[in-house]
């Protein structure tokens, strides 16, 4: 079996799972095996929706004790469901959940990891992974010595296909408490929109948008167009009152969305370590020397405070976010 | 307080990436070696906490002779000892992780601190390995860290938000940006540092669960076009070009 480790978010299926799902069904279709969806929580109501994209199998894990995330309870939940189903390969969308329970099951079932990766295989009967290494300037593909292999994907890249599955689903037992670390309290959410990692379009500023209150024309251009708004470190850090979780870069969010625009952005190799995966890269800048030029599949050298009010007014006249 | 730091040495990200002729390695041709960025936030947390209520901190790193300069330059920077365990330059996270936790096992660290993930490798998997094999807590991607009697509280980052953790020590916790401003060190430090040693030990035998078998470079991206004319029409072409030719819209 490939189990896949699923998140639900206000009981939906959250994207990066579905995601993750829909690759897991590729994979087992290729190397004839059974999709299992793992689901672990004080509520599972939800989990359902993972037959939608190819679980044969629903795995609920449900219980008070597993109300508030923790790292040490989850990992041994998965590893206890993975080796009860007899699955070999266990994947998990690359969240900040994903990232922090899929290796630490790993290490419980002695296994190899692969973080992030952008494309799976199975290659004698084994999982293999290709993903980006040394700041998206090179990809390595990882193969693995152990049973057991162990990966996360990245938000963005595999296509989230429907296709139904049987979703039988099966209870397991959830611990019982006296666990290591746990989670005591959300500091802060990710608000109504939707986070820079899993975002379809992004709109980024950087030094050249001179002030934060100038973001609010990202802000509107992003809503014309159905996007999100993210900023380069330069930007992070002058003390505009930009949040570090919108950084984009080698210290901040990888993203891999399908349309990155980057306005006063000059393109550090720090900050294209975070956005080279974009399958479309847009730069407006007014320096046409600049380097995020290289990269962008169309480029306006111009200025930022010129040229960004009329992409809102266009888009809003071409009616673009609005389909 | 005993706090263990692990320190990877990680090529510069201004380093031309070249592939070795074994066609699955880096070319070290070109590259020049640091600690890896969110290491030095790790260690900063270390020195604070001893400077603060007082602790021995132990810096560690899993390499070759040339893991040295990482050493070095953490015990300038206010590290009590460092001990360099040598294997091959092989392996991968987990083999990192048993070897240290072979070393860790018995010496009473109330605290392991790492980076979130080490630059370019970036599979941010070591830390969370090695608190399973030492069956401890973890807390990951953490920019907010304090300490009480026994107990660990970690704000960490989350998919757009923060959440706050809360453990018992010992644990491992990995450091993001935002932990704290890492310090030069000073000519006093770089002096006091030459004096000591570093510890150099066989790295306890591991089985690495995957292997880098190819290294490649990223296809090039096909050459993109400037969009000519007037805010206005330059706004248009753009849109017009994203919907009909890239379909992004
Ligand atoms: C004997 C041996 C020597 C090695 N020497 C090197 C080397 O010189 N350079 C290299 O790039 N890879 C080396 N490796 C590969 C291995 O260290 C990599 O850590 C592993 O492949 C995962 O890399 P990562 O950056 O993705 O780690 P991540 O899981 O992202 O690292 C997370 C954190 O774990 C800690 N950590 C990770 N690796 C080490 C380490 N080697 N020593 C101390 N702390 C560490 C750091 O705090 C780091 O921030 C060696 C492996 C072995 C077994
Ligand atoms: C260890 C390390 C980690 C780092 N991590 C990150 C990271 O995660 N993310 C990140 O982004 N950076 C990171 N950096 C910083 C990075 O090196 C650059 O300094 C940073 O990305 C520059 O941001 P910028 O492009 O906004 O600013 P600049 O490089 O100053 O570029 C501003 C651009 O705006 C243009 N401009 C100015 N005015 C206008 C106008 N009116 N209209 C149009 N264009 C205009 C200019 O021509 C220029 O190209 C890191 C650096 C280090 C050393």
């Amino acid at each position: 079996m490939i189990l896949v480790f699923c998140e639900l978010k206000d009981g939906q299926l959250r994207k990066p799972s579905a995601e993750a799902l829909s690759e897991g069904r590729r994979l087992a279709d290729a190397s004839g095996k059974q999709l299992g969806a793992l689901f672990v929580g004080a509520s599972c109501a939800g989990a359902a929706d993972a037959a939608k994209y190819g679980a044969d199998v629903i795995l609920t894990a449900e219980g008070g004790t597993l109300a508030s995330y923790s790292s040490d309870a989850f990992a041994q939940v998965v590893a206890d469901a993975v080796k009860a189903k007899g699955a070999t390969v266990l994947l998990a969308a690359a969240t900040a959940v994903g990232k922090d329970v899929a290796p630490r099951a790993a290490a419980r079932l002695a296994a190899g990891y692969a973080s992030d990766a952008t494309a799976l295989s199975i290659v004698d009967g084994k999982l293999q992974a290709v993903r980006p290494v040394y700041a998206g300037k090179a990809f390595a593909t990882t193969s693995f010595a152990s049973a057991f292999q162990v990966a996360t994907t990245r938000p963005n890249v595999f296509p989230a296909a429907e296709k139904a599955g049987a979703g039988a689903v099966e209870a397991l037992a959830a611990p019982t408490g006296d666990f290591k670390a746990v989670v005591k309290e959300i500091l802060a959410k990710a608000g109504g929109k939707v986070d820079l990692s899993e975002a379809n379009v992004i709109v980024s500023g950087g030094r050249g948008m001179k002030d934060g209150a100038n973001f609010k024309l990202l802000e509107e251009f992003a809503d014309a167009i159905g996007g999100v708004v993210g900023a380069s470190r330069a930007a992070v850090d002058a003390g505009w009152g930009l949040p570090h979780s919108m950084q984009v870069g080698q210290t901040g969010k990888v993203v891999s969305p399908t349309l990155y625009i980057a306005c006063g952005i000059s393109g550090a190799i720090q900050h294209i370590a975070g956005m080279s995966g974009s399958k479309f890269i847009v730069a407006i800048n007014k320096d046409p020397e600049a380097p995020i030029f290289k990269l962008a599949s169309y480029g306006i050298v111009g200025d930022l405070f010129e040229v960004v009010p009329e992409l809102t007014k266009a888009a809003k006249a071409m009616g673009i976010g609005s389909n | 307080m005993k706090i263990l730091v692990a320190l990877k040495q990680v090529p510069d990200t201004e380093s031309r990436i070249k592939v070795a002729a074994d066609g699955r390695s880096l070319d070290p041709a070109d590259v020049k070696w640091i600690t890896s960025p969110y290491d030095e936030y790790a260690l900063e947390e270390a020195i604070r906490i001893k400077e603060a209520k007082g602790a021995e901190v132990v810096a560690l790193s899993v390499g070759t002779d040339a893991a040295k300069d990482v050493l070095k330059n953490a015990l300038a920077l206010g590290a009590d000892t460092a001990v360099l365990l040598k294997g091959d330059g092989q392996g991968d996270a987990f083999a990192v992780a048993q070897m240290i936790a072979a070393y860790v096992k018995d010496k009473g660290f109330d605290l392991i601190l790492c980076g979130n993930k080490g630059l370019g490798g970036d599979n941010a998997a070591m830390g969370p390995m090695l608190a399973e094999l030492l069956g401890v807590g973890q807390a990951n991607v953490v920019v907010k860290l304090e300490l009480g009697e026994g107990t660990f509280s970690a704000e960490r980052e989350t998919d757009g938000g923060s959440e706050l953790v809360v453990g018992a020590l010992p644990a491992v916790i990995t450091a993001q940006k935002g932990l704290n401003e890492p310090r030069y060190a000073s000519l006093k430090g770089i002096m006091a540092a030459k004096k000591k040693t570093i510890e150099e030990l066989d790295a306890a035998p591991a089985v690495a669960g995957a292997q880098v078998s190819a290294l490649a470079l990223p296809p090039e991206r096909p050459a993109g076009r400037k969009l000519e004319g007037e805010p206005a029409a330059q706004a248009q072409a753009l849109l017009q070009a994203l919907k009909d030719e890239a379909k992004v819209f």
